[in-house]
């Protein structure tokens, strides 16, 4: 079976579990689904500077937290419905990445993550300390979805719409040309430039890009959990998207996704049982990296063609020494 | 004319690396520059393509100052490079590799929903057979031999259909079959496809095998300039090149 056909029947099955999820889970269950749904577009929305654009933000929360407070303070303080909030969300979003990663897209390597995590540290602070807006560290409360979507179930399939949605236009981004001359100034900023592409606007639009999805994914959490904090702006919720990519594979396409899954499913189950669960989840991510260096699905997908490999030199070999047979 | 500089000039510290160079490129050309290491030959070009900024001094496209544009900006104009150590798109495949520039001449970067994938198909192949790729199209790029891959790049500088081809050594670090296979692509591309190639070039026997014009640089300066039956008998140029037959 070739690879891309067998990635569709894991696709097939991921749905059938997804969309079935609600009808045998217990409601634990559904409500830690959502929390994996809601990173793993975090962390998608992360890998498409990653992986796509060969950049590494630091300060990638930042997004995630506007998004949540956009959101929060929205419906909170004017009573705006949801969708809308949402929407608003993710413009507010996107602007404030226009506006940082203007000056950030003008570095390059650590720099610019230095930089991304500067302007996040500043938005935190930001956050934090205005008690008349934000509300300081003591963040806002009360913030209800509409009737509708109270029910844990049904919050689900809408999270589940709406991230399904975005990771496919994530996929046809990552597949366009655009996505392509993203791929090339990845591979060769000098060589892309040298084909006419002013590297730095599109690392600019892929900056935006990718600060609007992460800022939906902080706009679904806001009235998931009733409740913004500043930590989500934190540089600690800039850490989660990293090390959920790296863990799942960064040089896949659904690594984030797995990487989210995983990450969210442990700690979920390790803070059940010890407060040490950052020494848990610290040594996993140590064995992950060390062991893994593709990640989870880098190196299930190596493993297989690896097999593949072996299993088309054996057939040659057995049609090999069977016409070797008939020759004699 | 095509392509001219007017004391061009570029320093680093003390050196002046590129020191006052008037050049000019006739249309129909395959030029070389040659002279000996650190005669400036590597700064002259990156500072013709705007990779490097000029301290002073003028480029003249077609009529147009190129001086002090952006590599992006001049590779639009039709002044396309490749590099001493081929720079190419490691992970892309042969094929996308070259699509990755055609997308970008024909302004099709900026479709964020579209599939790349069959894109401008026949562009990009007719490229490859052109170059001698095409049955490595889906081969990826990092997996080439030393002369596909410059090869692949002068693909990749083909998919802007420049009219100014600048290559950077074309054929260091080649076999003598790859060499003489360099040689003749280039010729090919002059004289079926009008382009025009500026070339530096350390084998003398590729230089004076195919170059109809040769531009001499010692020292950031040009020290000699013409055909190569005349820049052969330059004393100068013996001089430089003390020892060695041209």
């Amino acid at each position: 079976m070739s690879s891309s056909r067998r990635s569709r029947w894991w696709l097939i099955a991921l749905a059938v579990v997804a969309l079935a999820l609600p009808q045998f889970a217990e409601p634990i269950v559904v409500h830690t689904a959502i929390e994996i749904l809601i990173m793993a577009l975090f962390a998608m929305s992360f890998n498409l500077l990653f992986d796509g654009a060969g950049l590494l933000t630091f300060g990638h929360g930042c997004y995630y937290g506007v998004g949540a407070y956009t959101a929060a303070l929205l419906m909170t303080e004017i009573g705006m419905p949801m969708f809308p909030a949402m929407f608003a969300a993710m413009v507010m979003g996107g602007l404030v990445a226009l506006v940082f990663g203007f000056f950030c897209v003008r570095l390059t390597g650590v720099y610019f993550s230095i930089l991304t995590l500067a302007f996040a540290q500043l938005m935190f602070s930001v956050f934090q300390q205005s008690y008349t807006l934000t509300g300081g560290d003591l963040g806002i409360l009360d913030i209800q979805p509409p009737a509708f979507l109270v029910a844990v179930n049904n919050y689900y399939y809408f999270t589940l719409v709406m991230v399904g949605f975005s990771i496919w236009l994530l996929w046809r981004i990552l597949h366009s040309p655009f996505g392509r001359t993203l791929h090339a100034s990845r591979d060769s900023v000098v060589r892309t430039q040298f084909i006419g592409i002013n590297v730095r606007r599109y690392r600019l639009a892929a900056f935006v890009i990718a600060g609007v999805f992460a800022s939906l994914a902080g706009a679904l959490f806001a009235p998931f959990n009733r409740a913004v904090a500043p930590f989500l702006v934190s540089w600690v919720k800039s850490s989660d998207p990293v090390l959920m990519t790296l863990l799942g594979g960064a040089g896949t396409f659904w690594g984030p996704v797995v990487g989210a899954a995983v990450f969210t499913t442990l700690h979920e189950v390790a803070i059940g049982y010890t407060t040490y669960w950052l020494l848990l989840m610290g040594s996993i991510l140590l064995v992950g990296v060390l062991f893994l260096p593709g990640g989870i699905l880098g190196f299930l997908e190596e493993r297989s063609r690896r097999v593949a490999a072996a299993r088309r030199t054996r057939m040659t070999e057995a049609r090999g020494a069977s016409s070797n047979a008939s020759a004699d | 004319m095509l392509l001219r500089t007017q004391a061009l000039t570029k320093a680093f510290g003390s050196l002046r690396a590129v020191d006052g160079v008037d050049l000019v490129v006739q249309p129909a050309s395959l030029h070389a520059i040659i002279g000996p290491n650190g005669a400036g030959k590597s700064t002259f070009f990156n500072v013709l393509t705007g990779f490097l900024p000029a301290d002073s001094g003028s480029v003249i496209f077609k009529d147009q100052d190129i001086t002090r544009l952006p590599p992006h900006v001049i590779s639009r104009r039709g002044v396309v490079r490749a590099f001493q150590r081929a720079n190419i798109f490691q992970t892309f495949t042969v094929f996308e590799n070259v699509q990755a520039s055609i997308l970008s001449r024909k302004g099709k970067t900026w479709n964020l929903f579209g599939l790349a994938a069959g894109m401008l198909r026949e562009d990009t192949l007719r490229i490859l057979e052109t170059l001698g790729l095409a049955d490595q199209a889906d081969v990826r790029a990092g997996h080439l031999s030393h002369g596909d891959l410059k090869r692949l790049e002068i693909g990749i500088a083909l998919g802007m259909e420049p009219e100014l081809l600048l290559l950077d050594e074309p054929t260091a670090g080649m076999s003598p079959e790859e060499t003489a296979a360099q040689a003749a692509l280039m010729q090919k591309l002059v004289a079926e496809q009008g382009l025009n190639i500026l070339f530096t070039e350390h084998d003398m026997e590729v230089v004076f095998g195919i170059a109809k014009s040769i531009t001499v640089m010692h020292q950031g300066r040009v020290i000699a300039d013409g055909r190569p039956n005349e820049v052969r008998r330059d004393r100068h140029v013996q001089a430089v090149y003390l020892g060695e037959e041209l």
